[in-house]
Formats: C-alpha cells, sequence, structure tokens
C-alpha cells in the first residue's frame, strides 16, 4: 500500500547514505592528506563538498514533499524528521573536513614538525562512529546506535590529551607553536564529527525507539 | 473502431437514433392525452347535459313524486355528504392506524397477514360489501341508516389509505427516525410527530384518493342508506345519497328524472373535486420556503 | 458542564454476530475522544451503545456496564428514552426534519418532551444555535424557512443545536464532517473544538488528521476490539501496538 510514499522514503534512505558516504570519504581523504602531506586529497575534498551540499538540499526538498503531500504518521513521520536532523549533521561532518583540509594545506605549506599527537589514529575512532551510526540508520538498528553513543567519551579524551600535550610543547618550544596550533584545531574538528556522528546515532534511536535520547537521558513518551 | 461524424454509416445511425428518439417522446404524449381525454370527454358530457337543469331549486329541493315535474336533489347532497362523514371517521383513523402499524411494526409474519388481508379487502367487489354491512347491520338493527352506509364506505376506504400511509412511512428515511430518537423522543411520539408529519402530504393524497373513490359509490349504498325521499339528518334513518339518487332516476321510465339524473351526476363529480381541491389548498397554506 | 463515560465489558451482536468484544475504556469529562479504526472494526456501534441506539436495530442487542456520569446506561431499571436525552447524537448525514421550519427543528426535542413555555423556547433555541455557531446566519429566518433549505454545513450545525437544546452532558459524533465539503468541515472541527468546554464530546472518524486535529484522546478499533486507547499525540507518534501503526500509517485499511 502507499506505493508512492514507500518509494518516497527508500529514495530519501538511499539520498542519506550516499550523502553519508561522502561524508564517510572526505574524512578518509584528509586522513590520508595529513599522512601522506600530499595536497591532491585536500583538493578532492573540496570537491566532495560540492556534492554534499547539492545533496543536503535535494534530501531537505523530498522531506519537505513527502511531508506535506502524503500526511505521514508515527513511524514514518519520525523517520522523516530523524532524516532531516541526520542530513543537517552531515553536512556539517562535510564542512569539518573542509575545515581540517584547510589546516593540513597549512601544515604541507611549512617544514614538518614532530608532535605526539595521533591524529591517524583519533581520525579512525571518528571514522569507526560515523560508520556505525550511518550503519544504524541503514539497519535501522538502535543497538548499533547505542555502541556509537559509548564511543563518544574516547574520542573526547583523546582530544583533551592532546589539547594538553600541545600546549605543554608550544610552550616549551614556541617555534612550534603554529603547528601544534594546526594540529590542535585539526583535533577539535575531529571531535566535532563525533558529536556530529552521536548526534546521528540518537536521531536513529529517536527514530526505531520513538525515545528522545538526547543529552544523555532516555525521555519516552508518556 | 469509433465512427467519425463524417462516415455515411454515422450519419444513417445519427438519424436512426433520432428519429426512434421523437418518436418515443411523441407516443408518450400522445398516451398522457388519451389519458385525459375520456376524463374531459366525460366531464363535458356531463356539463352539456346536467348544466342546464342545475337551478336554484334543483339544489334546494327534495324530490317530488313521480310523475311530477321539478324538485331537486337537496336531501341527496346533504345525505351524501353525511354518510361521507360517518365513511371518513371511520376509514381515515383506522386506515392510518393500520398503514403505521405496517410500516413501523409490521415486520414479521402478522404484518405480512395484515397487509394480505388489506389487499383482498381491496378487491372485494364493493356490491358484496354492501351486502355484508347489510347483514351485520342493518338486519341488526332491523332498518337501514346513514350510519350502515357510512360503514360500508368506510371499510372500503380502510385499505387504500392504509397502504399508503405504510407507502409513505416507509419513504420517510430512516435517518429521520433516528434523529428523533437520538434526542430522546419515544417511539410512538417519533412515529406520529415526525414520520408521519413527514409523510403526511403522501398521507393526505392517499386519504383523498380513497374518499374520492367511494364517494361515488352506488352499491354498497343499496342495502345500507337505502336512500330517502324527504330530509333526513339522523344516522340511524335511510339517508338519500347522490350516487342512489343518480341510480334511481337513471333507470327510472320519468323523462324529467333523467334530466335531474344528470344535473345530480355533474353535481356529485364538482363536489368530488371541490373537496380534494379544498384539502390541497388548506394543507399547502403552512408550507415552509424550501419544504416540496 | 459534560460527564465523564466508564465502560467496562460492553459486548454487542448484530443477531448472533459479536460485533464488539469486551471493551473497557474511560472517557474523560470535558474532553474530545476520537475513535477510530477501518469499516466495519465496530467504532460506529461501539458509539451507538452509549445512548442506547445500538438496540433500535431489529435483532441488535448489548450487555455490559456503561457509566455516563452517576447513570447507569444499561441498569435495571434504565429508561433508553431518557438515556438519549443525557446523550445527545449527531449523524454522518445531517438530518434535520424536513417539514419543520429552523426554529421547530432545534424546538423539537423540548417540544416532544412536553416543554411548553413559549418565551423559554425562544431562550433556548437561540442559546442552541448560538452554541452551534449558526445564529447569526438564520436569526431572521427562524419561523419561515425550512430545516432542509440550508446548505450541507448549516445543515449539520442545525443538528448540532438541535442536539444540545436538549440540554445533554455528551455529544456522540458520527463521521459528522463526512458528508461536508473542507470549509465546512473545519467550521464544525472549530465548533467541537469550542464545545468541549460545556460537553464531553465522543467523536467517531474514518479521517485520521480529523481525529488528530479534534481530539485529545483517541482509541482505536479492529474488528471488535479496543486496541490501543491513548493521548492523541502518542497514537500518532508513537504508537504502542504495531496494529495501530500499520493503521495510521496507511498499511493497511
Amino acid at each position: 500500500m502507499r506505493s508512492r510514499f514507500q518509494h518516497g522514503l527508500e529514495e530519501l534512505k538511499e539520498k542519506l547514505l550516499r550523502m553519508g558516504g561522502l561524508a564517510e570519504q572526505s574524512i578518509d581523504l584528509v586522513t590520508e592528506a595529513y599522512r601522506t602531506r600530499d595536497a591532491k586529497f585536500c583538493q578532492m575534498v573540496f570537491t566532495n563538498e560540492n556534492e554534499i551540499n547539492q545533496a543536503e538540499r535535494e534530501i531537505d526538498e523530498l522531506a519537505l514533499d513527502l511531508l506535506a503531500m502524503q500526511q505521514p504518521m508515527a513511524v514514518d513521520l519520525r523517520f522523516i524528521l530523524a532524516v532531516v536532523k541526520i542530513n543537517a549533521d552531515l553536512e556539517r561532518v562535510g564542512d569539518q573536513a573542509v575545515n581540517i583540509a584547510q589546516r593540513v594545506l597549512d601544515l604541507i605549506s611549512e617544514p614538518e614538525v614532530e608532535l605526539p599527537v595521533d591524529i591517524p589514529r583519533m581520525a579512525a575512532s571518528v571514522t569507526t562512529m560515523v560508520q556505525r551510526a550511518l550503519e544504524s540508520f541503514l539497519d535501522g538498528k538502535a543497538e548499533i546506535a547505542e555502541s556509537v553513543l559509548q564511543m563518544d567519551g574516547i574520542v573526547d579524551r583523546m582530544k583533551d590529551e592532546a589539547f594538553v600535550v600541545l600546549v605543554q610543547r608550544m610552550i616549551n618550544e614556541p617555534y612550534t607553536a603554529r603547528a601544534a596550533l594546526n594540529v590542535l584545531l585539526i583535533a577539535r574538528n575531529l571531535e566535532r564529527i563525533a558529536d556530529h556522528a552521536t548526534n546521528i546515532a540518537e536521531d536513529v534511536i529517536f527514530w526505531v525507539r520513538g525515545a528522545d535520547v538526547r543529552h544523555g537521558g532516555a525521555h519516552y513518551r508518556a | 473502431m469509433l465512427k467519425q461524424p463524417g462516415d455515411a454509416s454515422a450519419q444513417n445511425l445519427s438519424l436512426w437514433r433520432r428519429v426512434t428518439d421523437h418518436a418515443a417522446t411523441w407516443f408518450a404524449m400522445a398516451a398522457a392525452v388519451l389519458v385525459i381525454v375520456p376524463l374531459l370527454a366525460i366531464f363535458i358530457y356531463l356539463l352539456i347535459k346536467g348544466a342546464g337543469s342545475i337551478n336554484l331549486a334543483f339544489l334546494t329541493q327534495t324530490p317530488k313524486p313521480p310523475g311530477e315535474l321539478g324538485g331537486g336533489m337537496a336531501n341527496a347532497i346533504v345525505g351524501t355528504g353525511l354518510i361521507l362523514a360517518v365513511a371518513s371517521v371511520l376509514g381515515v383513523p383506522l386506515g392510518i392506524g393500520c398503514g403505521i402499524y405496517l410500516a413501523e411494526y409490521g415486520r414479521g409474519r402478522f404484518g405480512d397477514l395484515v397487509r394480505f388481508t388489506a389487499d383482498v379487502l381491496n378487491g372485494v367487489p364493493s356490491i358484496v360489501i354492501g351486502i355484508a354491512v347489510y347483514g351485520l347491520i342493518v338486519i341488526r338493527q332491523k332498518h337501514f341508516s346513514a350510519f350502515s352506509g357510512g360503514v360500508a364506505l368506510g371499510v372500503m376506504m380502510i385499505p387504500t389509505i392504509a397502504r399508503a400511509t405504510e407507502e409513505m412511512l416507509l419513504m420517510v428515511p430512516n435517518v429521520i427516525r433516528e434523529a428523533a430518537l437520538g434526542l430522546g423522543i419515544p417511539k410512538w411520539r417519533t412515529t406520529l410527530s415526525i414520520s408521519l408529519r413527514t409523510a403526511s402530504a403522501g398521507v393526505i393524497t392517499g386519504c383523498m384518493l380513497a374518499f374520492a373513490r367511494v364517494a361515488g359509490e352506488t352499491a354498497p349504498l343499496l342495502f345500507t342508506a337505502f336512500g330517502n325521499q324527504f330530509w333526513n339528518l339522523k344516522l340511524n334513518q335511510p339517508t338519500a345519497a347522490l350516487s342512489l339518487q343518480v341510480f334511481t332516476y337513471a333507470i327510472s321510465p320519468y323523462d324529467d328524472w333523467h334530466r335531474q339524473a344528470w344535473a345530480g351526476a355533474l353535481i356529485l363529480i364538482v363536489l368530488i373535486v371541490a373537496a380534494v381541491a379544498a384539502v390541497r389548498i388548506v394543507t399547502s397554506r403552512g408550507t415552509l420556503k424550501g419544504v416540496s | 458542564m459534560g460527564v465523564g463515560i466508564e465502560v467496562r465489558g460492553l459486548n454487542a451482536w448484530y443477531g448472533n454476530n459479536l460485533a464488539l468484544k469486551s471493551i473497557d475504556m474511560t472517557v474523560p469529562a470535558n474532553h474530545v475522544t476520537a475513535v477510530i479504526g477501518p469499516s466495519g472494526c465496530g467504532k460506529s456501534t461501539f458509539v451507538r451503545c452509549l445512548n442506547r441506539m445500538h438496540e433500535t436495530i431489529p435483532e441488535a442487542h448489548a450487555e455490559g456496564e456503561v457509566k455516563v456520569g452517576d447513570i447507569e446506561v444499561y441498569g435495571d431499571g434504565t429508561d433508553p428514552v431518557e438515556v438519549r436525552r443525557r446523550i445527545g447524537m449527531v449523524f454522518q448525514k445531517p438530518n434535520p426534519f424536513p417539514t419543520m421550519s429552523i426554529y421547530d427543528n432545534v424546538a423539537a426535542g423540548l417540544r416532544l418532551n412536553g416543554f411548553r413555555n413559549r418565551k423559554q423556547l425562544d431562550e433556548l433555541v437561540e442559546r442552541s444555535l448560538k452554541l452551534a455557531a449558526l445564529w447569526d446566519e438564520v436569526k431572521d429566518e427562524l419561523h419561515k424557512q425550512s430545516g432542509a433549505s440550508l446548505s450541507g454545513g448549516q445543515q449539520q450545525r442545525l443538528c448540532i443545536a438541535r442536539s444540545l437544546a436538549v440540554e445533554p452532558e455528551v455529544l456522540l459524533m458520527d463521521e459528522p464532517a463526512s458528508a461536508l465539503d473542507p470549509i465546512s468541515t473545519s467550521k464544525i472541527e472549530e465548533l467541537i473544538f469550542q464545545l468541549k468546554q460545556h460537553y464531553t464530546v465522543v467523536i467517531v472518524t474514518h479521517n485520521m488528521q480529523q481525529a488528530a486535529r479534534v481530539a485529545e484522546f483517541t482509541g482505536f478499533f479492529l474488528m471488535g476490539s479496543l486496541i490501543e486507547y491513548d493521548k492523541t499525540e502518542k497514537i500518532f507518534t508513537t504508537p504502542a501496538d504495531k496494529r495501530t501503526e500499520d493503521y495510521i500509517t496507511g498499511r493497511f485499511g
């Protein structure tokens, strides 16, 4: 029944997953750019960004149409609302990747500085979080989303450690300031991406269970 | 393939269709005219034959003995009115009541039996009804009377009124009854004040039909009202009636009586038409805007 | 003021066919409660059991406990006619009494129950028509226009006024707007919203968006049973029962 509507919902899901793929790809690209100090990866991120923004527009438009025309209720309504929110989070992820790319370009333009922060490792955790969040959306599984929520703490700690270490390094060796600041900003951007992944996971839980688990609590409809 | 307007065969087809359409319309109109013609013919014939004999004397005097000229049918006119009044008092309430029962309560076997009986009664020849009333009332009372005449005619009115009432009540949409019941109006009140009121136009028509039919009946009055040469306003005495008087005069050997018979027949028809028209006017006076 | 309705173990039959299966439901006073469900689920039957209209259908009967305020609707000594006076009903197709004027329509329930005082009748008719948001449109034509000459939406408001005239405590509405155009529908919905200050309203509707718009509580019926009953927002955003969800998302029905 309601094949036109079902079709619309599936299209929405596909578009969002594709956009998620682009966002994941952007994170991988900047990670690679950081490791290899090759500017071409940053360029690819900038190109991706256009596609991500385009996708955001399309998804919002399709969601609006479905809301207006199909009077969705209950789970369908929650799904569309979740899609709209995840849409915004993914676009922000794309923006953060672009920010990281710009920091990397700056790092590349200066001689390499040895710093005690393992950005690739942090990026790997963040990538995992984004992947899992999107997987939970694809499968509609709240349990996978919950595992993402638990990983947020890990990335936060990584960022805090990086902060301490880098500040110490900047005080001790002032000439590393520029590079250290870049790396600190990269760490913060990664931590922001992790937050967005957490948001996505919360939105999936809202869609699947109808529970509002934002801000640390589980709030079921009374 | 759909025929295009240009096709020769299409043109023939559409010509044929138009011809049959016109033919059917004309046939229907002709049938309507054919129905009115006998009615008009009778009326005009009566007018021609009887109008000349209607004068004040005719309308105010009682019959003169055979052989004498002049006299009138005044007593018959009044007598007809009297007998019809009795018939209506008997037939209308019983007929409507029976109709209400059939429509609102008569869904089972007993209802079917009543319906069947009413239909049979409708078909009983009027003279048989007259004889039956003769046996049941006249012989017991040992005299002819306007009352027994009224009973005979009333009995004849009942099936027509009952069936008409039933039909009209069944046409009242059930949602109207439900609306009334939903307001907390008891069923009997709903039937009387809502259903019957809604169906009233049709019920009155049914009564008028029954009335018009029995007004002209002669056979049942032969052995009940019997007729009377003189004035009578008492219900328990033989009474003159227009139909009886016309019958008696028509089969008599006197020319003057024949002349008066025509006049009497004309009066009878005029009175019936006037009665029906009067009821129509009175009942339509209270109509609201928007009620059909 | 309206009263609440308590239903316990209500069963209803058409002949031998069990149409309602042991319904338990509490309708709160001065709120609008909607009853939704696919065709044949028993929602109309349920509502008609509340004012004992169900048994006016031949071979239909109902058993169980229905308490409207302090009246035991199916109690031993209870007069169904009396119950119907306290509980008003508005039907799907507007059904003003065709041979009566607007005034007579509204006054019918009162007059036919013996109410005669002309002045009080005038006041009650005016009050009812005002409550039904129809007074301004018909006040000059009260006695001259018949009920049937009004437009569909006006007729339905007339029927509402007629029901309100006998001062019920509960108003039952069986798909009151389904025969009306969108503007009339919206007027009726607005009216229902206003009415709940004075009355308890139970509305049967097959239009889920309407239930969502007007009702504070919604009950979902399926095949004679009450599947879920909760606040309307909950039913339409996070229903507890899968069958409810399937119905309101249009996956069946």
